[in-house]
């Protein structure tokens, strides 16, 4: 018990947690956007649009996000000069946010599109049949239902999403989670076990609730037939 | 089925697990730590290894008594060195391995065969940085874990920017693109640097600290220290420790450290 | 599928309409183009710094000795971290997703507190913890240990999930009839049950070996030499990371590929052995945890007759792991179990059912069926 309490005392464990958090949450939004763009692009009439966003899935579902966050600091950064920032440690957030955000999207699409599955054929027919376009039938119709019906694969996203934050490591983030916790190793090496049940629980405290709220919702906003 | 299927899956498991602890202790072998990914000082290259470090540790093998075909090269890590030796997985290691008071704790030492000191490596056409407190505003690389970098921070250039990096060519890489203007570490290491980038980086030759480089061997031995030291003695004197010097940072400028340099190998022998 | 699915959501097209697809199609095609050429002019003359398409930094990433050095040693060890993971997760998913079956309160207590902590902590967070304990603790190659470890942990508890809903998605006789033989629950749950939601779950465990696969390169921040750790490495000599880590990236991509393609073709063969529905859930790996839209996923990939209206009752609810509890209850509440032919009664708006005697053909069919052994011709 001691140990804990020197270990919090000694670091600041919270501020870890919510350089994680914020990591997470503006990744999501990002990939939120970005998939909800994507998964538009699969279902559109537009073959190229269509090849171009399953390509697009294919290559970010089949890649290593540590070698996604790698190029974001040595390939986006340092040759196509993708910059954010002048300070580090604000661009190598940003960068992480953004490799974070390029790879959940192939997931988010992934779920919405197993969303779209739910959406019963007779939808589609009927909002045809009314003469709403392509664009008004997928915004007005078939989304909206999707969205309540891929829930639960989102909210698996947003668990997975958070859990891969720590990977930021690799693109030079230095104040998150898994950084923090090799320093404190590094130098209390006495008492390994006690730190790593600390941010172990973090993250179990932060992930129960998330899935917890998402069995909630999937069974609230489930569309019933 | 079901039961040859599990069968045949532990069989599996059997033939990794021992693959991977991967027990060589034929008799007759030496087996040396280096690092392996570091040019310039050990670093793998058409199936063998070279650098600075691995000629001083084949030098310490010959005068051990050993042929170069029996020597097992290990990897050690900068953060598993201290386990390796204590488990005796090697015999020594020789891999930019600092004598401090904090590891002669739990290791021993033998040399030092070499003084490295911490300095800065910049592009060629690099003018304004000449020293450590030329670094207010710029940006410095340096590897995750390495506390070089903060050293730099505290005692001479507040406002210099940090970005970590797994390992140093990735430094050297951000380097040349621009994004960092300096990196640092031991002398050594960078020249090692400089030599494998084509004359397009340079290290400044101006070390602001000295790390003694000595050879890691298992705590209390001693009678082996002793062996290391007269090996590196000769190695000194027959002028072979001046040449690896000179070979392994070809294409640079570099010179050690002249104060420190060749150190004195007394350590480790009571 | 993405035609499938395309063709829901818009006519036939005309000519007005044709002209339009084709007109946006070549805007995006040429839109897409032009961003592709614009990186590479970018990284052909980058404002400061060398051109990154010169042969002179990709030889050193291509030749042979690149490969046999660096690539094929660094894959190999990825790939023996990732069998070793993978038979180790199989274990350990077969252990705790058992065990969360068990009658015994205390066991299914343990192994559901064991699984929820394993898929709820990083696993990269595992790998560092390990890789220090095991440093610290002197074991040879901790590094390894703790890549192989880690993965075993995270992944096994989600074998121990897909157990779990295997056993669940088993249609009820089979633990009806084993019960009627007069086995135990346990004995009904480990020789007629675990063994066929085993074969229902390989297809899913190779896509997890898909997340193993990728996970390993995690591995490369606690030194471990993997493909991605080599690949750095051999950039370190020639400052050509960038370049060497193009040809990890595709090595990862082609193995990923190959083993998704090979989830696809799982199925068919591994159907023959069970009763349990063994074809892939239609989404990414990640909804292997999925907890509650299996239904409803399942409810989308049932065929509507005719194209017309959806049905009444739906194939049974499959075990997820939202509801597991209730699986039974719920697919009794639905009434309908696609293996049991007796409970697709069709019903009116008024809930009663269409014919008088719903069960009438049914045994008439069923009769000269059963009459017949089957096999002698």
């Amino acid at each position: 018990m001691e140990a804990f309490i020197s270990l919090f005392s000694q670091y600041n464990v919270p501020a870890a947690f919510l350089v994680n958090i914020e990591l997470t949450l503006w990744s999501a939004l990002f990939s939120t956007i970005l998939g909800v763009i994507l998964v538009m692009m699969r279902i559109s009439p537009v073959s190229s649009l269509r090849a171009v966003a399953g390509a697009y899935v294919e290559l970010f579902k089949n890649l290593p996000l540590t070698i996604i966050m790698v190029f974001m600091v040595l390939g986006a950064y340092a040759q196509l000069k993708l910059s954010f920032s002048d300070t580090f440690a604000t661009n190598f957030f940003w960068l992480a946010v953004t490799g974070l955000s390029l790879y959940t999207a192939a997931f988010v699409c992934e779920s919405l599109r197993s969303g779209i599955n739910t959406v019963p054929l007779g939808q589609a027919e009927a909002s045809r049949a009314l003469g709403l376009s392509f664009m008004q039938s997928a915004t007005q119709i078939i989304l909206p239902q999707a969205f309540r019906g891929s829930v639960a694969p989102l909210g698996n996203t947003l668990i997975a999403l958070l859990k891969n934050s720590t990977v930021a490591a690799a693109a030079s983030v230095a104040t998150e989670t898994s950084s923090l916790m090799s320093e404190m190793i590094e130098y209390r090496s006495d008492v390994i076990v006690p730190i790593f049940l600390i941010f172990a629980f973090g993250y179990v405290i932060l992930i129960i609730p998330i899935g917890m709220l998402t069995t909630y919702l999937s069974n609230k906003l489930a569309v019933r037939r | 089925m079901l039961r040859r299927a599990a069968a045949a899956i532990c069989a599996l498991a059997c033939v990794f697990a021992v693959s991977a602890c991967g027990a060589d202790d034929a008799d007759g072998k030496v087996r040396i730590g280096i690092k392996f990914d570091q040019p310039g000082l050990g670093f793998k290259k058409n199936g063998t290894y070279v650098g600075f470090d691995v000629d001083v540790a084949k030098y310490i093998a010959k005068k051990l008594g050993y042929s170069e075909d029996q020597i097992v090269w290990k990897e050690a890590p900068s953060k598993q060195r201290e386990a390796m030796l204590q488990n005796g997985d090697v015999d020594f290691i020789v891999a930019t391995y600092s004598i401090t008071d904090e590891r002669k704790k739990v290791v021993s030492f033998a040399g030092p065969y070499f003084v490295a000191g911490q300095d800065l490596l910049v592009r060629k056409d690099e003018t304004s940085i000449k020293g450590p407190e030329d670094l207010n505003g710029k940006r410095l690389c340096s590897v995750t874990g390495s506390t070089s970098a903060v050293t730099v921070k505290e005692k001479f250039a507040n406002e210099v920017q940090l970005m970590e990096q797994p390992g140093y060519a990735e430094c050297a890489t951000a380097l040349f693109s621009g994004i960092v203007d300096a990196v640092t570490t031991d002398d050594i290491i960078l020249a090692g640097l400089a030599s494998a980038s084509r004359g397009r980086l340079r290290v400044v030759g101006k070390p602001f600290t000295q790390e003694y480089y000595g050879v890691g061997i298992k705590k209390g031995d001693t009678q082996l220290a002793t062996k290391i030291n007269n090996a590196i003695a000769d190695m000194i004197q027959d002028g072979s420790w001046k040449r690896a010097i000179a070979d392994n940072t070809k294409g640079t400028s570099y010179t050690p450290n002249a104060k420190y340099n060749p150190p004195e190998p007394t350590e480790g022998e009571k | 599928m993405a035609s499938n699915e395309s063709a829901v959501l818009f006519d036939q097209p005309g000519p007005k309409g044709r002209k339009t697809i084709r007109i946006v199609n070549w805007v995006a095609g040429i839109v897409f183009a032009i961003v592709l050429v614009l990186i590479l002019m970018r990284l052909h003359n980058p404002p400061d710094g060398e051109n990154q398409l010169s042969w002179e930094l990709w030889k050193p990433a291509l030749d042979g000795e690149a490969w046999t050095d660096f690539y094929l040693p660094g894959l190999w060890a990825t790939v023996r971290a990732t069998i070793l993971a993978v038979i180790g997760a199989v274990a350990f998913g077969l252990v705790f997703g058992i065990g969360r079956l068990l009658p015994s309160l205390i066991i299914r207590t343990v192994s559901g507190a064991i699984v929820e902590f394993a898929r709820a902590v990083p696993v990269l967070l595992l790998m560092i913890f390990f890789w220090r304990w095991f440093a610290f603790a002197g074991l040879p190659s901790p590094a390894y240990w703790a890549v192989v470890l880690a993965l075993v942990i995270y992944n096994g508890s989600v074998v121990a999930e897909l157990v779990r809903s295997g056993v669940g998605n088993l249609p009820n006789g089979q633990r009806e009839a084993s019960l009627a033989l007069g086995l135990t629950r346990t004995q009904s749950l480990m020789q007629i049950e675990v063994p066929q939601a085993i074969y229902a779950m390989l297809p899913a465990a190779v896509t997890q070996l898909v997340v193993v696969l990728k996970d390993t390169a995690l591995g490369s921040i606690i030194m471990y030499t993997d493909l991605l750790q080599e690949s750095r490495r051999l950039g370190s000599m020639y400052f050509n990371i960038l370049q060497t880590l193009v040809v990890a990236a595709v090595v990862y991509f082609i193995a990923c590929w190959l083993l998704s393609r090979l989830a696809e073709w799982l199925p068919e063969r591994m159907q023959r052995h069970t009763a349990a529905p063994a074809e892939p859930e239609p989404v990414a790996p990640i909804a292997i945890m999925d907890p509650s839209n299996v239904n409803q996923i399942a409810v989308a990939k049932e065929g509507v007759p005719l194209g017309g209206a959806q049905r009444l009752y739906h194939v049974h609810h499959r075990g997820t792991n939202a509801s597991i509890r209730h699986w039974r209850q719920t697919r009794y509440d639905q009434g309908y179990d696609e293996t049991h032919p007796e409970s697709q009664i069709k019903f009116d708006k008024n809930g009663r059912p269409l014919r008088e005697n719903p069960f009438g053909d049914l045994r008439k069919e069923g009769k000269p069926k059963g009459d017949k052994p089957k096999g002698s011709k």
